[in-house]
């Protein structure tokens, strides 16, 4: 019989054949073969001992008592851990020390086959199709052929319909927050309005609207729920102070400020992060997501990063009490950029 | 026009101390005129950038933060002061603060009770943690564990500092770090903040080893050194080839 793995005569390059094979000593040594299978009977039999030992810290240790049991990790997390995982890494680790050793080793030349089925059969399944379309009549009976493409097709309205409720369409909700011509500006998690005096050069306010911690007449919050979430998504800002000098305002937003305080939107203009790392010696602010970095004595301007436009600026004044009011909404959408925004 | 624009915190009492004012005085012409000049009016240099800025209005606060931790006097110039072991004693500190502060107002050291956290209870504790979520931790790291900033710049760790110096620093914001005012973070919101910082070294890592605290640089370090060289380990170890007998076969 012919070997296919030898070389054939005329072949431009000669088949090197498969390398000598060399038995291993599990292979001649009785007594290494007996060693290895002992080996691999113990990883199994130690897997099996993990196995138990994962049941037995179970019930022993109490979960969440005691965290910090054995060198700060607690004793149940940590033998729960290790038992596990021991018991599923001695099965593998027996599993390849097995296949090393013992199983046998003979290379072998499984060579490749077309993919494609045979012409008999080609034929055959050809032939069961044409038949069934025959049978059937649905080439004759086009009345029963487009009542049932018809009858498909409808079935995707319900699918369109159900997947309406997944929500109406945004609107004009990304276009505008809650800022309004007249709105306090507070400090975040307090809600206490802020006066410019109170303000230093060199700091950094995280700053709401008023409406988040305004009640109604019966005490309710206006705001609550989901929607004070989807809109303090958008409305939060940073107050920050610098010297006035320092400042190079765009011809239009002369006015946008107070003594050196400005107030910036604190959603990155990139894909949305809250940002207040900031800078008080640069004015610098840097999203912490892709280190998009904005200028705010210069119009946060964008010194660095994916962020393709400034922060949206709110412009601000004092009220009839001296605290600090927006003179208005936002003039441009806050956060990430979209197809439909505007220029 | 400093003066207009800052507003004055009361005006110091170590300063009203003319005794310490001129110890001070002394002190400040030996280890800090070469920098910030000799009535701590600040040097400019050539290039019109600050070899020394002024001291005029930064107050007793923030000399007890700067020299108390080391910062100043600094070893050498760089991006960042770093934390140190201090070079004066607490006497001299406060002869140095009294005669800043004397130069204008500006905050004072803030007196033990300001930050003492007896009697934080649990409520407060949760204020400090929403305060310090929302103010501090987009530069100090959601586990007060410091993190980089631009240009070799970093936010310093906040474990194992003293509650004085973290109230300082949120008071006079030294360096990158910005300014939170008395006025709107109020001395009960920081003393809540300094309580949760505190706390947050006294609790459990229930998530196994920390590493640091440093969220995904660490423990990707950690996934990709540790666990996918391992993968790698036993990958070798299935391919190796085993060891050949010379004895030859038995079949």
């Amino acid at each position: 019989m012919v070997d296919p793995h030898l070389p054939v005569p005329g072949d431009p390059i000669d088949n090197p054949g498969l390398p000598h094979h060399e038995p291993r000593p599990t292979d001649v040594d009785p007594a290494a073969e007996k060693r290895a299978e002992r080996q691999v009977a113990a990883m199994f039999g130690l897997s099996a001992i993990c196995a138990l030992l994962f049941c037995v810290a179970y019930f022993a240790f109490d979960i969440g008592e005691e965290t910090d049991t054995f060198m700060g990790l607690g004793a149940s997390n940590l033998f729960l851990g290790l038992s596990l995982g021991f018991a599923l890494l001695l099965i593998g680790m027996g599993a390849i020390q097995w296949a090393r050793k013992l199983m046998r080793d003979h290379e072998i030349v499984e060579m490749r086959h077309p993919v494609a089925s045979s012409e008999p059969d080609r034929t055959e399944a050809l032939a069961a199709l044409t038949q069934g379309t025959a049978d059937s009549g649905i080439a004759r009976r086009p009345l029963i052929r487009n009542s049932l493409l018809g009858a498909v097709a409808m079935l995707g309205l319900p699918a369109v319909v159900a997947l309406r409720d997944l929500g109406p369409l945004p609107g004009d909700a990304l276009e505008r927050t809650v800022w309004r011509k007249g709105m306090r500006i507070v400090n975040d998690v307090a809600g206490t309005p802020i006066k410019p005096d109170q303000v230093e050069i060199g700091q950094l306010i995280n700053a709401e609207p008023a409406v988040f911690f305004a009640t109604d007449e019966e005490g309710e919050p206006v705001i609550e729920g989901h929607e004070l979430q989807a809109e303090k998504a958008k409305a939060a800002v940073i107050l920050v102070r610098m010297q006035p000098e320092d400042i190079n305002p765009f011809p239009a937003r002369e006015n946008w400020g107070v003594d050196g305080i400005l107030c910036y939107s604190k959603i990155c203009t990139h894909v949305g992060c809250p940002i207040s790392l900031y800078e008080q010696q640069t004015h610098h602010v840097l999203c912490p997501c892709h280190q998009s970095t904005f200028d705010l004595a210069n119009n946060a301007r964008v010194l660095f990063g994916p962020a393709a436009r400034p922060l949206p600026q709110l412009p601000i004044s004092v009220d009839d009490e001296g605290y600090l009011i927006a003179q208005s909404g936002f003039e441009e959408p806050v956060g990430p950029s979209f197809w439909e925004r505007g220029e | 026009m400093y003066a207009v624009l800052a507003p004055a915190t009361a005006q110091d009492e170590l300063a009203a101390d003319e005794a310490l004012v001129s110890q001070g005085r002394e002190l400040f012409l030996v280890g800090c005129a070469s920098c910030h000049g000799k009535n701590a009016e600040g040097i400019i240099t050539q290039d019109n950038t600050q070899y020394g800025p002024s001291l005029v209005g930064v107050g007793a606060a923030a000399v007890d933060f700067q020299v108390g931790t080391g910062r100043m006097p600094l070893a050498q110039p760089g991006v960042q002061a770093e934390r140190k072991p201090p070079v004066y004693n607490e006497e001299e500190t406060r002869a140095l603060a009294a005669f800043v502060a004397s130069l204008g107002p500006g905050p004072a050291i803030p007196e033990a009770e300001k930050y003492s956290m007896e009697g934080v209870d649990n409520e407060a504790l949760v204020r400090g943690g929403q305060f310090f979520l929302t103010n501090c931790t987009a530069c100090h790291n959601f586990a007060g564990a410091g993190g980089a900033l631009p240009g070799g710049k970093y936010a310093p760790p906040l474990t194992g500092v003293d509650p004085k110096y973290m109230y300082e620093a949120m008071l006079t914001g030294p360096q990158q770090m910005p300014v939170f005012s008395d006025a709107v973070i109020t001395p009960e919101d920081k003393r809540d903040i300094i309580a949760y910082i505190a706390s947050l070294e006294e609790g459990p890592s229930y998530g196994g080893f920390a590493l640091g605290s440093w969220g995904p640089v660490s423990e990707g370090m950690f996934a990709w050194l540790v666990g996918i060289g391992s993968l790698v380990g036993f990958a070798v170890w299935i391919g190796a080839h085993s060891t050949r007998s010379k004895k030859g076969g038995r079949a």
